[in-house]
């Protein structure tokens, strides 16, 4: 790793992570890091191994070989409760939230409040989350109802202030805006650039070239499992990334034909 | 994704349209009505079952020519309800873990035909007949067997990955088979005379006061909970109910509970017991003979108990809280860092806690024990469930709405009985309720989604 003058060291670092399915390379020795402050865009294809990648760094996934790093130091991640006590915390594509429960109970949700017999604390619980709401999404008001009879932005806020409450020092976004409109876009955006501010690493994947061209400070591109490289946006342009997602080579690696192809 | 986009935009909309539709028409009386009953917060659907079965009640009691609304016939219907309920409360966390437990009816006749043979057969050859502590040693024994068969079975599904089905339906034959082989088919009979007191009857039931004093309990537990709530949630600034609404609310508790203790003690002894009962104690007879109540039943108080606990558990632990993760979501479960294995096995350890304090009540209700004891339990017991709001596809299901579920069929069953319908018939009547049951059910819950 060779940190550029004057940044801190890596929040993060994974190195040649690999996984496999059934003898098929869904991430092939891949490395990445992450800096403070820093939003690391993750981007490729279907398929590429995006999701798998991050699925080992927060826990839900076993690697089959590779390292993992935090604060320079090892972190022996088996489970989801390892990620999150390294303070790695993550919103799924899939939101991950039991349907059936209301915001608190999905917030808190292995990781609840209790009182001093371990009863679960509900008043506490919805009053932690009526105050994170009020920041993040002032309008939501459905603090009883199970999340399944609220809306995708809703629901959204839901997911995200449970990454956001536990003080996570790195932040997995997969995916943070596909289910959203415009207006639940820009507001996920600007608590990208919140967070962003307040020092927190964001990884984030996303299949919107304009969401990671406006947020990402640095790109890595992945395909076929591998890494293709890791750029710093400001080097290069939209043609370059979209090159790297699926001709797979670097900028200035690509031949004259090949560009001419991505304009097809 | 565009396809989630439409679906998202068109249901804030509808939600929208909803409200200005309102508007537009004004606050007739219907809508204020509306907003009241909102405003009690309360459970229509719970109200809806408790409707069906005052429905069922006065019914039965019309068509019989009112011998179904007797303290006679409540008080025998409450006993009889009791079994069913206690395992309901725990096939209700099973159900909503998006699980089976088929194999209850048997685990039933298994952990009886063991607590049977514990205390008319083995015990009494170490320790002789009829010790005090006979029918504790039995129970404990019983509910260790059971949690232990509920463990195992549990674990196979949980571990192993094999479907509950198909693990309790397993566990249906094997554990029948077992309490066959256990007593070779013999009926055990009969039980140690304390252990019977667990099945309710005249000395199996605490007595007009004590009903009294239970009665008088509730109550203030029922104003104490209220209250409590009311005032935390005003602490925390949350929104409350309407006063009026938590006095309505807390008056219609405390109301069904005195109507229905002194309902059930209006159930008295007959003449030849209460006068031995009054031989006992050295009362006079007065003129006019006794009124000796019965009293609530033991295997009542069992039931009443093992709900609270189980509700307690469901709603303000953790288990409870992963048990309906689980059911809405698995996979937020466990990106949640939920042990859902482990979870999942323990609702299936709880079950056979239950199933064995189910089988004490039974065995010393009928003092004896066969080897077909429970026989079809376990349809009356998810029957229960369903009825009672408990989704089959997980997540969705209470412990209260169970125990209701299993009042409903055991009233419909007895109904039956005193006007006569035959047997056959019964089991079809409640086949199509049970159908009618869950499909209003489903009609109920499409309608709240939209």
């Amino acid at each position: 790793m060779s940190p550029e003058h004057g940044s801190p060291s890596p929040l993060v670092e994974m190195r040649e992570m690999r996984v496999s399915f059934g003898g098929v390379h869904a991430v092939d020795g891949v490395s990445i890091d992450l800096f403070p402050g820093e939003v690391l865009a993750l981007v490729g294809g279907n398929g590429a191994g995006k999701s798998t990648l991050i699925k080992t760094l927060s826990g839900a996934l076993r690697p089959d070989s590779g390292q993992i790093l935090v604060n320079g130091e090892v972190a022996h991640i088996e489970d989801p409760i390892d990620a999150k006590a390294h303070g790695i915390e993550t919103i799924y594509q899939t939101l991950a939230l039991a349907e059936n429960i209301d915001a608190a109970g999905n917030m808190f949700l292995g990781r609840e409040l209790t009182t001093g017999v371990g009863n679960l604390d509900d008043s506490a619980m919805e009053d932690a989350t009526r105050k994170i709401m009020a920041r993040l999404n002032p309008k939501f008001e459905n603090f009883k109802a199970p999340v399944a009879s609220l809306s995708g932005g809703q629901r959204q806020s839901v997911a995200i202030a449970r990454a956001v409450h536990f003080n996570a020092r790195i932040l997995i976004m997969d995916e943070p805006t596909a289910a959203l409109g415009p207006a639940e876009t820009e507001q996920v955006r600007q608590l990208i650039r919140q967070l962003k501010r307040e020092n927190i690493g964001i990884i984030l994947i996303s299949h919107d070239i304009h969401d990671v061209f406006d947020l990402a400070d640095r790109i890595s591109v992945m395909l076929q499992g591998e890494l293709v490289g890791t750029v710093n946006r400001e080097d290069v342009s939209i043609d370059d990334v979209l090159g790297m997602i699926i001709v797979g080579k670097l900028p200035g690696e690509l031949t004259k034909s090949e560009l001419a192809d991505l304009h097809g | 994704m565009a396809l989630t986009e439409d679906a998202t935009a068109k249901s804030d909309s509808a939600l929208d349209e909803d409200e200005h539709v309102a508007q537009r028409l004004g606050r007739g009386p219907w809508t204020s009505f509306k907003r009241g009953v909102r405003s009690l917060e309360l459970d229509t659907r719970l109200f809806g079952m408790i409707a069906g079965l005052l429905v069922i009640w006065i019914g039965f009691h019309v068509i019989s020519g009112g011998t179904f609304l007797t303290p006679r016939n409540l008080w025998n219907l409450t006993v009889q309800t009791s079994v069913v309920a206690i395992m309901a409360t725990g096939m209700v966390l099973i159900i909503v873990s998006r699980n089976i437990d088929l194999s209850v009816g048997s685990m039933l006749g298994f952990v009886g035909m063991i607590m049977a043979l514990l205390q008319a057969e083995w015990l009494p050859q170490i320790f002789g007949f009829d010790q005090w502590y006979t029918w504790i040693i039995v129970l404990v024994a019983g509910l260790l067997v059971g949690g232990l068969i509920g463990l195992i079975q549990g674990a196979v599904v949980a571990y192993a990955a094999v479907p509950s089905f198909i693990v309790t339906l397993g566990g249906l034959l094997i554990w029948r088979g077992l309490a066959w082989v256990l007593a070779s088919g013999r009926t055990i009979a009969p039980m140690d005379s304390t252990f019977q007191l667990l099945g309710g009857g005249a000395r199996g039931s605490v007595g007009g006061t004590v009903s009294w004093i239970i009665g008088a309990l509730a109550c203030v537990v029922i104003v104490l909970l209220l209250s409590s709530r009311r005032r935390t949630r005003l602490k925390f600034g949350f929104r409350v109910r309407p006063l009026w609404a938590d006095i309505a609310l807390m008056v219609f508790g405390i109301a069904v509970v005195l109507v229905a203790v002194w309902f059930l003690n209006r159930y008295f002894m007959p003449e030849g017991l209460a006068a031995q009962y009054a031989a006992e104690r050295g009362i006079e007879v007065p003129e006019g003979g006794l009124e000796i109540p019965f009293g609530i039943a033991n295997p009542v108080l069992i039931a009443i108990a093992t709900a609270i606990v189980v509700t307690f558990i469901a709603t303000k632990r953790r288990f409870g809280r992963y048990v309906y993760s689980i059911g809405g979501n698995p996979e937020a479960a466990a990106l949640a860092g939920i042990k859902t294995k482990r979870t999942i096995a323990m609702t299936f350890m709880l079950m056979g806690v239950l199933v064995g304090l189910a089988a004490a009540v039974q065995i010393a209700r009928l003092n004896s024990a066969t080897s077909g004891l429970g026989t079809l339990q376990e349809l009356y017991v998810i029957a229960a469930a369903v009825i009672g709001g408990t989704s089959l596809a997980g997540g969705v299901g209470t412990i209260f709405g169970a125990v209701l579920g299993a009042l409903v069929m055991q009233s419909l069953q007895s109904g039956m009985v005193l006007v006569g319908i035959e047997t056959a018939l019964q089991d079809v009547v409640v086949g199509v309720v049970l159908i009618l049951a869950v499909a209003a059910d489903v009609v109920y819950r499409r309608r709240q989604s939209t």
